[in-house]
């Protein structure tokens, strides 16, 4: 058998079911992996040992009592901006340091609720703004394919600690790509489900209008079974839809054959790198002799979406932002009234990226820019709405790359906020549009640095999604790929 | 406070110290600086909405048509006072200090 580490989720759910091992066996496993490896990728900020092993204990006492769970014995690690009871929370910022979670998110207690072991805090960039994880205020995630490269962001430490066999599945969270980025640079499944499908309850706001929930697997059918397992209406999230869960993992073996897949013309004018495009254009050509159809479409709007990203994403973050001053929980700078005392706060303990966007969201918000930004950002994502409409007339799904490039190197666009932005063409437009959208490994630039294809579908499909990932995964070779690092601390040796 | 009475002149060019005055943030001088050129080149890109027409689009807020949730107005239970507190930067007598607001 492969090394406990190695397996995906419902491997490990074999295992644990067919009883050749223990959850402790499991989660002490990893454990230990993270103990050997961390130190060189950095996806950690927060591990309690000991509580882990007491919740795997537990879920083998459940097992043992003959009760069932779906998720029940896995241990699955959350981005920091997702409330987990008795566990930090810090959103990768200064300010929230020593923060502890007085509640279970949502989308975590669903995943208790399963039977999963939730264990450790992954770094992610401070509020999930940024691209890279370069805006973590702790520390830098490194890409398992290459440690002198980012991991991407914000949930790069969730996409890391997967490809890294540090956790077999995480949660992420995407506003404007921050699950399908990560999870492209890194090689590992990321799905951002539509809008209003998972509760945000618990998830630290940055955009509330944009912000989904959705997980990091090694395998499309781990993401279809975490993603049924979260979805779902919630009382405690208005915007959450009504309903029940979608059924994926029996809908996604049905195969692609007659499947219209849409490509945007837009998105392969320029401004992609030729590595990325070839392994794209060859993907689509595996989608075709799986019966799919591909047809040209047209989202005439793509050029205006980073415009439009960083006007609603900014505005929402300056409102939602507000409530760090220093009053009811984090840190506090003491001042002499309490302006004085707010202030001081924020400046210490938000970094430069978090300042930037909270300065440019009130600027898009203030008297007499209003109109001009805000409402005509507003506008013209109803426009970019429109052109998705539009486009899923004439197919199921929408295939392009998830990122125009593979990984970077550390510090390659920190010095330019705008070039680092614009690397979010290809995902914010699923956010700003509230369909679904994820990214699966389509192979290698180079031979050695992963590259992601983004599939979208419309707005509460995922099954159209997951049909055409899981037909595309089951026929490729890149599912269970790892990165070097694994073969170099593992029991192989280098 | 009026914003209007204290709006910076140029309405073309984003005044980086008022505007982070609005949200709470002091800016030390070379980070003012900095954010002064980074921000005007963002809203240099940002310009770029002003190409398009809109007349005559419904903004969109939300990508759901969700509205108006209504629940029962009936008691549930809620955060207990004492896990409320336990992220207080400071307390007294079970509440959160603050420096003194009226003299």
């Amino acid at each position: 058998m492969a090394e406990l580490t190695q397996l995906t989720l419902h491997e490990t759910l074999d295992a644990l079911a067919r009883g050749t091992c223990s959850s402790e066996d499991v989660t002490r496993a990893y454990l230990d992996r993270i103990a050997a490896v961390d130190d060189r990728i950095g996806a950690f900020l927060h591990l309690d040992r000991d509580q882990a092993l007491a919740d795997a204990r537990a879920a083998d006492a459940r097992r043992k009592a003959g009760q069932g769970g779906r998720l029940l014995g896995v241990p699955l690690a959350m981005k920091d901006v997702l409330n987990v009871k008795g566990q930090p929370c810090t959103c990768g910022s200064q300010i929230l340091k020593g923060y502890v979670a007085p509640y279970d998110a949502t989308a975590v207690a669903r995943l208790r609720a399963e039977g999963a072991v939730i264990m450790g805090r992954l770094n992610m960039d401070e509020f999930a703004m940024g691209s890279s994880n370069e805006n973590s205020s702790y520390h830098p995630v490194r890409n398992p394919y290459d440690l002198g490269r980012v991991p991407g962001g914000s949930s790069g430490g969730s996409a890391a600690a997967v490809a890294a066999d540090e956790i077999t599945a995480s949660l992420g969270s995407d506003t404007g790509g921050s699950i399908r980025q990560p999870a492209s640079f890194c090689g590992v499944v990321g799905v951002k489900p539509s809008y209003g499908r998972v509760s945000r309850y618990g998830l630290t706001a940055f955009a509330s209008s944009l912000d989904q929930i959705g997980p990091f697997t090694k395998e499309v059918a781990d993401a279809a079974l975490l993603t049924e397992v979260m979805s779902g209406g919630d009382p405690l999230d208005s915007t959450s839809v009504p309903g029940p869960a979608p059924e994926l993992l029996a809908t996604m073996k049905q195969g692609i054959r007659g499947f219209r897949i849409g490509l945007p013309k837009e998105y392969f004018q320029g401004g992609m790198d030729a590595a990325t495009e070839a392994l794209v254009r060859a993907a689509v050509k595996q989608l075709e002799a799986l019966g799919a159809e591909p047809v040209e479409i047209s989202l005439p709007h793509t050029e205006y979406a980073i415009a439009t990203y960083y006007i609603i994403a900014t505005a929402e973050a300056s409102a939602n932002l507000a409530r760090f001053d220093g009053v009811r929980y984090g840190n506090r700078i003491a001042g002499v009234d309490p302006i004085d005392m707010y202030e001081k706060t924020r400046s210490a303990g938000f970094g430069n990226e978090v300042k930037r966007r909270i300065i440019l969201g009130t600027y898009v918000l203030s008297s007499g820019y209003y109109d001009a930004y805000y409402k005509k950002a507003q506008k013209v994502r109803a426009l970019i709405r429109r052109d998705f409409d539009e486009a899923f007339k004439t197919c199921q799904a929408i295939v392009t790359p998830a990122t125009p490039s593979a990984a970077f190197g550390f510090g390659e666009k920190t010095g330019d906020p705008l070039q680092m932005y614009l690397s979010d063409i290809f995902t914010v437009t699923t956010n700003l549009a509230g369909i679904c959208g994820m990214s699966v490994p389509c192979g290698f630039a180079g031979g050695t640095l992963p590259v992601g294809l983004q599939i979208l579908g419309p707005a509460f499909r995922e099954d159209n999604m997951f049909r055409v990932a899981h037909a595309y995964e089951q026929a490729t070779a890149w599912r269970g790929k790892r990165p070097p690092l694994a073969v170099d601390a593992g029991r192989t040796g280098a | 406070m009026d914003v209007n009475a204290n709006a910076p002149a140029s309405p073309e060019k984003i005044d980086v110290a008022y505007v982070a005055h609005l949200a709470r943030i002091s800016l030390a001088p070379g980070e003012q600086e900095l954010f002064q050129q980074q921000l005007e080149h963002i809203l240099d890109h940002v310009n770029k909405l002003n190409e398009l027409d809109v007349s005559g689009i419904e903004p969109m807020a939300h990508a759901i048509p969700v509205k108006n949730c209504f629940r029962e107005d009936v008691e549930r239970p809620g955060l207990a006072h004492e896990a409320a507190m336990r992220n207080a930067p400071e307390e007294r007598h079970g509440q959160f200090f603050v420096p003194r607001i009226l003299e």
